[in-house]
């Protein structure tokens, strides 16, 4: 159960951020979770979407360099110790976290979403389901 | 379909051209020895007259042309003919501050056509071919010589001139067009552009582009070929001695053969001013024996190349020239290294899924020179981590290094933000220049 995620190639200049995320919206695209990682010169924008594939013909029309993987939408109780446990069933099974941020999307109250970007999209799914964990899938974005 | 356009010159026994040259150049000193007082004065601070000029074998005696001269003598001071018998001007770009005015007579706009004609029917152009100049038309001398050369063959002329690249690939598809004229960098943009579009080589007609103006690398030519499904052919000219022209590729792709008849080809050591024997490297010189209006004679093009002699196998005798490594204008030192733009574009294309499209930005800090090679990023380069954009960053720094021995840092930057161009791409912003 994994989610699209688009990464989009920024520039370190004024003005980069605004015109991309007008873009979307021009384009009635809803933005679900959001990061940036940056570093001195260039910086990933990644997006959760309502609306991935169309999002990426949007941005690649506009000359973007935009690509598109596979993350895992995870829900977690919002609580102190909540994402402690979640990191602890990972760790159980060696699955690594190459980064993680969290996510606009609130399916439930008490909750809260992250997205997850792990080395084993596969093995990682298993395991926080067996220990009872939801994983969102692409259709219950637009909520 | 005739294979040259004029086979009794380009197929021209060796002693049978030095005959033609001699003469022609014997006539040409008397000619500039009359009329233009400037190269006159410099004759005779040499102790040269035209009687010590018997042939090609005296050429060396002459004195040596340079830009500055030109601008000296801007704009009026070379010319040797009333401006009455002038039909036309052209002007270099003088993005370097340094414009240059050529005139031309009807007999020198006729044989510069003559010289695009040469190029056209070498790269398979004939009467029955489409030919679309997408060179600037106006001051500079692509869009007029290719123009000129291609009504010369009988060629359907579209002269779109540069820019609108989705009307070019527009008339192009329309008007099937078969042979596509203009700067390397433009064609490699029409490439992209066509692709971008959705378009493939096979939904355009064109077999062949003349490609100049700029230094390009073979591996540019493979990309261009590949991208628009085309032999691509090198020609080369200086607005100083009439315009592309001066040389042109044939089929063989091997060397630019130059128009003996009417540009004498000597290479020198660019820092003693001797000739050098063929097949070394140097500064590539030329004397016009034919142009009347403005006959420069041992004019040093600052163009660092090799002649080759010895027959083609296309047939022609007609010397040939290696593509310049570019001029030595153009020749970057940082830190101490000299650093062609060329090199790096070379490198660039070398390497797997990079995208040629670069841009050398060189500043200083703290008294060292600083060096950037700003180079677009590509579909196939992004990757989702920055961690192997950063790997691909160090990868392309090392083989910078490799090649130039000295470090660059590499920056990836969006697609398409270093400027297109339409007429001779920026590829250099030398900040140096301001501090100083």
């Amino acid at each position: 159960m994994t989610v699209k995620q688009l990464s989009v190639f920024v520039e370190n200049r004024p003005g980069r951020l605004s015109a991309i995320t007008e873009l979307l919206g021009n384009a009635g695209i809803n933005i679900r979770a959001m990061s940036i990682a940056d570093t001195k010169d260039f910086g990933i924008l990644r997006l959760i979407v309502d609306d991935a594939e169309r999002s990426v013909s949007v941005l690649k029309k506009e000359g973007c360099s935009v690509t598109l993987s596979n993350v895992l939408v995870l829900r977690i109780a919002d609580r102190p110790g909540g994402l402690a446990e979640a990191m602890k069933v990972l760790y159980g099974y060696n699955i690594s976290v190459e980064y993680m941020y969290a996510a606009f999307i609130n399916t439930e109250n008490n909750t809260a979403c992250l997205v997850l970007r792990v080395d084993d999209n596969d093995k990682a799914v298993t395991a926080l389901e067996e220990k009872g964990y939801k994983l969102l899938s692409q259709d219950e974005l637009g909520l | 379909m005739g294979k040259y356009w004029n086979e009794k010159i380009e197929c021209m026994e060796r002693e049978e051209m030095l005959a033609l040259q001699s003469q022609r150049l014997v006539k040409q000193v008397r000619h500039v020895w009359d009329n233009v007082p400037y190269y006159r004065k410099k004759m005779e601070e040499k102790g040269v007259t035209p009687q010590d000029i018997k042939g090609v074998e005296d050429l060396y005696k002459l004195p040596f042309l340079s830009k500055a001269d030109l601008r000296d003598a801007y704009p009026y001071g070379l010319l040797a003919k009333p401006l009455s018998d002038c039909v036309r001007i052209h002007s270099t770009s003088g993005t370097t501050g340094k414009r240059v005015v050529a005139f031309y007579t009807q007999n020198d706009v006729d044989m510069w056509e003559d010289c695009v004609a040469r190029a056209i029917t070498a790269a398979g152009g004939t009467k029955d071919d489409v030919c679309q100049v997408a060179y600037g038309y106006g001051l500079f001398t692509g869009g007029a010589g290719l123009h000129g050369g291609s009504h010369k063959v009988g060629c359907l002329t579209l002269p779109m001139s540069s820019g609108n690249t989705e009307r070019q690939i527009q008339f192009m598809q329309d008007l099937g067009a078969t042979i596509l004229c203009c700067t390397p960098s433009y064609a490699a943009y029409i490439g992209e552009t066509v692709k971008k579009m959705g378009l493939t080589p096979d939904d355009l007609k064109l077999k062949a582009g003349i490609f100049g103006a700029e230094p390009w690398t073979e591996e540019m030519r493979q990309q261009i070929q590949a991208s628009l499904g085309i032999k691509a052919y090198d020609i080369y000219g200086l607005t100083e001695s009439s315009g592309p022209g001066v040389a042109f590729e044939c089929q063989c792709q091997h060397g630019m053969h130059i128009n003996e008849d009417n540009f004498i080809a000597e290479i020198i050591d660019p820092e003693t001013g001797e000739v050098l024997p063929d097949g070394e490297k140097g500064e590539l010189v030329f004397t016009s024996i034919t142009k009347e209006a403005f006959p420069l004679l041992r004019y040093r093009t600052r163009d660092i190349c090799v002649l080759t002699r010895g027959k083609c196998e296309c047939g022609r005798t007609l010397v040939r020239m290696a593509k310049p490594m570019g001029r030595s204008d153009d020749m970057l030192i940082i830190r101490g290294v000299n650093v062609f733009p060329s090199q790096i574009e070379s490198v660039l294309l070398k390497m797997h899924n990079v995208s040629p499209n670069y841009q050398i930005v060189v500043g200083r800090e703290n008294n060292t020179d600083t060096f950037e090679v700003r180079v677009e990023i590509t579909e196939e380069m992004f990757n989702d981590t920055i961690r192997s954009i950063e790997e691909l960053e160090k990868k392309i720094s090392q083989e910078m290094l490799s090649v130039l021995g000295i470090k660059a840092k590499i920056r990836l930057v969006e697609p398409n933000s270093i400027p297109r161009s339409e007429g001779k791409a920026v590829r250099v912003i030398d900040n140096r220049k301001l501090l100083d």
